[in-house]
C-alpha cells in the first residue's frame, strides 16, 4: 500500500529541486514538473477506493497528525493531480510565450498542488490551516505572475480576502480548541458529538463556516474570484477554477459539515439558499460579461452553486449528485479556461467583440469549447447532464419544487452565455471583428491540444460514471459522507495499533 | 475580559482592512488582525503561576500536570507567525510592484478591473 505521505512530499520535494537546479539546467523545470504531476496522478488512481491511514511518527491520533486516506480523499486526490498534470503539460508552451521565469513558476505551481493534497489527506485540522495557507500563498503569486497592472491588482485583492478568510479560520480553530481541547478532526467530533452544541463551538462553527465560504466564493464572497481567475495565466486559472476553489472551500465545508459537526436543518438551509442564490446571480452577471475569462470565472461561481445546493439537499442522491457535478466540473472549467488561453495565445484578446470565425483557424480549439460549453449547460449526452440530472431529481424527491424550479432557470441562463462566447468568438463575428488580424491566425501547437482533447474526451464520455449508481465510481466518497461523524470516529481510532 | 481585548484588536484590524485606502494602511491593518491571534491564542494556554511546560529529571509529574500551562498553542503560535511573516513578504513586494505600476499607494485609483 502506497503511503500517503508521497503526495504532500513529492511535489514539495521536487519544487525545491526545480529552485535549486533550474538555473543551470534549462529544460529541468518542464521535464521535472511533468514527471512529478505524471507519477502523483498513477499514484492517485491505484489509491482509488482504497482506504489507510497513516500516523506520522507512529504517535496516537489524539496527539500526533493523521493523514487520513478515504474515499472523499481518494477522490479529491484524483481530480487535483489529473488537472494538475494537464495544467502542466499546457504550461509548458504557454509559458514561454507570455511569461519568463518557468523555475519559479513550476516551483510555485508545485507547492500549491502540495498545500491542495495536504488539505485533503490532512486529519488534523491545524494542519489543514497550514496546508491552506501553503496552497494560498502560493496561488496569490501565480495571479500576480506577469507583474502587469492589472494582475497585480487582482493578486492584491485575492491577498487581502484570501488572508481575512484564512484569519477568520484560525480564529475559528482557537475557539474550538478551547471549547474541546484538541485539534484531530476525529477527536473534536467526538467531543461534539457527545457534549452536543455547545456556545463555544457554534461561534467556532460560524468563523470556520464563513472562512470557508470566502475561499468557495459563494455569492456573498465572490468578489474576488473574477479578478483573481481573469487575471492568472490560463493554465493556472483551469486549476484555481478546476481544484483551488473546490478543495479549500467545498471539500473543507464538506468534511466539517458532515464528518466533523454533523448536517443539522439550518445548517443544511445555509447550504441550500446560498447555492441557489449564487446559482441565479452569478448566471446573470456571467451574461454582462465582455472578457472571455470573466465569464467563465463567474460561470465557476453558478456552477458550483449546484454543489452547495445538492449538499444542501441532503439526501443520498444529492450527495451523490454533488460528487457528480464537483467531479464534472472540474474536467469542463479547466478545458474552457485552457482553451480561452489556447485563443490569447493565437491572437492576443480576451474581450468577445474583438473575436470572430476562429472555427475555419483552430478548428480544434473550437471543437472543445463546443463541447465543453455543451456539457456545462447541461445537454445531453455529455456529463454536465447528467449530474444536473440527478440535483434536479433529488430536490424534487425531497418536495423542494420551488428550489428545482430554480435550478433548472440557472441551467438555461448557462446554456444562454455560452452561446453568446460561441457566437461571437467561434461560430459567428463580434462588433469589433479585425479581418486582417485574422487571416494570421492558426492552431495552436500539438503539445498544447494534449491536454485540450483529453479533457474534452472525459466530456464526452463523463456520463459512464453514473452507471452501478452508489457501488459505482462515486459510491464511496457519498458513502464516506453519508456515514457521518460517528464512522469518522470510528475510522480514525479504530485502525491505530 | 482579556480575551475581549484580544477581539477588539482583532476587530480594530478588520477595520483598517475593510475602510483604509492607503496599501501600506490595509497592510499594517493584516498585520494586526494577526498579531490579535497570536495573542488571543497564547492566551487559550494560560494558567495564572504556571510553570513553563518542560520536563526534566526532578519534574514530578502530579505538580507538573496541575501547574504546567498548556505547551500546544506556543507551538501554534511559532507556525502562525512564520506563515505571517511568509505572507508579508508577499504583500510588501505586491505593494512595491503595485507603486512601480501605478505611482500611488491609494486603491481608489486601481480600478483597472471592473465587475
Amino acid at each position: 500500500m502506497i503511503n500517503p505521505f508521497v503526495f504532500i512530499a513529492l511535489p514539495m520535494g521536487m519544487a525545491f529541486l526545480i529552485a535549486l537546479i533550474g538555473h543551470q539546467y534549462k529544460k529541468s523545470p518542464d521535464f521535472l514538473a511533468n514527471l512529478t504531476m505524471g507519477i502523483l496522478f498513477i499514484l492517485s488512481a491505484i489509491c482509488y477506493g482504497k482506504s489507510t491511514i497513516y500516523y506520522i511518527g507512529n504517535w496516537s491520533p489524539s496527539i500526533g497528525i493523521p493523514l487520513v486516506l478515504d474515499g472523499l480523499s481518494g477522490l479529491m486526490l484524483i481530480i487535483i493531480n489529473f488537472i494538475g498534470f494537464m495544467s502542466a503539460i499546457f504550461s509548458i508552451q504557454y509559458i514561454e510565450k507570455f511569461y519568463t521565469s518557468k523555475l519559479r513558476y513550476y516551483g510555485l505551481f508545485l507547492l500549491t498542488i502540495a498545500g491542495l493534497n495536504g488539505i485533503v489527506l490532512s486529519g488534523d485540522i491545524f494542519s489543514i490551516y497550514v496546508f491552506l495557507e501553503l496552497a494560498s500563498i502560493s496561488s496569490y503569486a501565480l495571479v500576480g505572475f506577469g507583474c502587469g497592472a492589472e494582475e497585480l491588482e487582482a493578486a492584491f485583492k485575492y491577498l487581502i480576502m484570501g488572508t481575512i478568510a484564512s484569519f477568520f479560520i484560525l480564529l475559528g480553530i482557537a475557539l474550538l480548541y478551547g471549547a474541546t481541547g484538541n485539534l484531530n478532526l476525529a477527536a473534536i467530533a467526538n467531543v461534539v458529538q457527545s457534549q452536543g452544541f455547545s456556545d463555544p463551538i457554534k461561534i467556532a462553527f460560524i468563523f470556520l463556516i464563513s472562512g470557508f465560504f470566502i475561499k468557495a466564493a459563494s455569492i456573498p464572497f465572490h468578489s474576488w474570484l473574477p479578478d483573481a481567475h481573469s487575471s492568472a495565466p490560463s493554465s493556472i486559472s483551469a486549476i484555481l477554477s478546476g481544484i483551488v476553489v473546490k478543495i479549500t472551500g467545498i471539500y473543507c465545508i464538506i468534511r466539517l459539515v458532515y464528518n466533523v459537526f454533523g448536517a443539522t436543518v439550518l445548517i443544511s438551509h445555509i447550504l441550500l439558499y446560498i447555492g441557489l442564490i449564487s446559482i441565479i446571480l452569478a448566471g446573470i452577471m456571467a451574461f454582462m460579461q465582455t472578457n472571455i475569462k470573466r465569464t467563465f470565472a463567474y460561470s465557476t461561481i453558478s456552477q458550483l452553486g449546484y454543489v452547495f445546493f445538492a449538499l444542501g439537499i441532503g439526501t443520498p442522491l444529492a450527495i451523490f449528485g454533488a460528487m457528480f457535478q464537483l467531479f464534472n466540473h472540474a474536467i469542463f472549467k479547466p478545458l474552457l479556461f485552457l482553451n480561452s488561453g489556447s485563443v490569447d495565445y493565437q491572437t492576443g484578446e480576451k474581450v468577445i467583440n474583438k473575436m470572430g470565425k476562429l472555427n475555419e483557424k483552430m478548428p480544434v480549439t473550437s471543437t472543445s469549447t463546443l463541447i465543453g460549453s455543451l456539457s456545462i449547460s447541461g445537454i445531453p449526452p455529455f456529463n454536465g447532464f447528467w449530474s444536473k440530472l440527478i440535483i434536479i431529481i433529488a430536490a424534487v424527491q425531497a418536495n423542494l419544487i420551488g428550489p428545482a424550479i430554480w435550478a433548472i432557470i440557472g441551467s438555461i441562463l448557462t446554456l444562454s452565455y455560452y452561446s453568446k462566447v460561441l457566437k461571437c468568438c467561434f461560430f459567428g463575428k463580434g462588433a469589433q471583428f479585425n479581418e486582417e488580424k485574422w487571416k494570421s491566425f492558426r492552431e495552436v501547437p500539438g503539445l498544447m491540444l494534449i491536454p485540450v482533447i483529453t479533457l474534452a474526451f472525459m466530456c464526452i464520455i463523463g456520463g459512464i460514471f453514473i452507471i452501478h449508481g452508489y457501488n459505482g465510481f462515486f459510491g464511496r466518497p457519498v458513502k464516506d459522507i453519508i456515514n457521518g461523524p460517528l464512522w469518522y470516529i470510528q475510522s480514525v481510532f479504530g485502525s491505530y495499533k | 475580559m482579556i480575551y475581549a481585548l484580544a477581539i477588539t484588536v482583532f476587530m480594530v484590524g478588520l477595520y483598517a482592512v475593510c475602510c483604509k485606502k492607503n496599501i501600506i494602511k490595509i497592510i499594517q491593518g493584516v498585520i494586526i488582525m494577526e498579531y490579535a491571534l497570536n495573542f488571543f491564542i497564547i492566551l487559550l494556554g494560560y494558567r495564572k503561576g504556571g510553570i513553563a511546560p518542560i520536563i526534566n529529571k526532578i519534574t514530578d509529574m502530579h505538580t507538573f500536570a496541575a501547574q504546567s500551562v498548556d505547551p500546544l498553542p506556543q507551538a501554534i503560535v511559532f507556525i502562525s507567525i512564520l506563515i505571517g511573516l511568509g505572507l508579508l513578504a508577499l504583500m510588501v513586494a505586491l505593494a512595491i510592484r503595485l507603486y512601480e505600476r501605478y505611482g500611488t499607494f491609494d486603491i481608489t485609483e486601481m480600478k483597472k478591473l471592473k465587475g
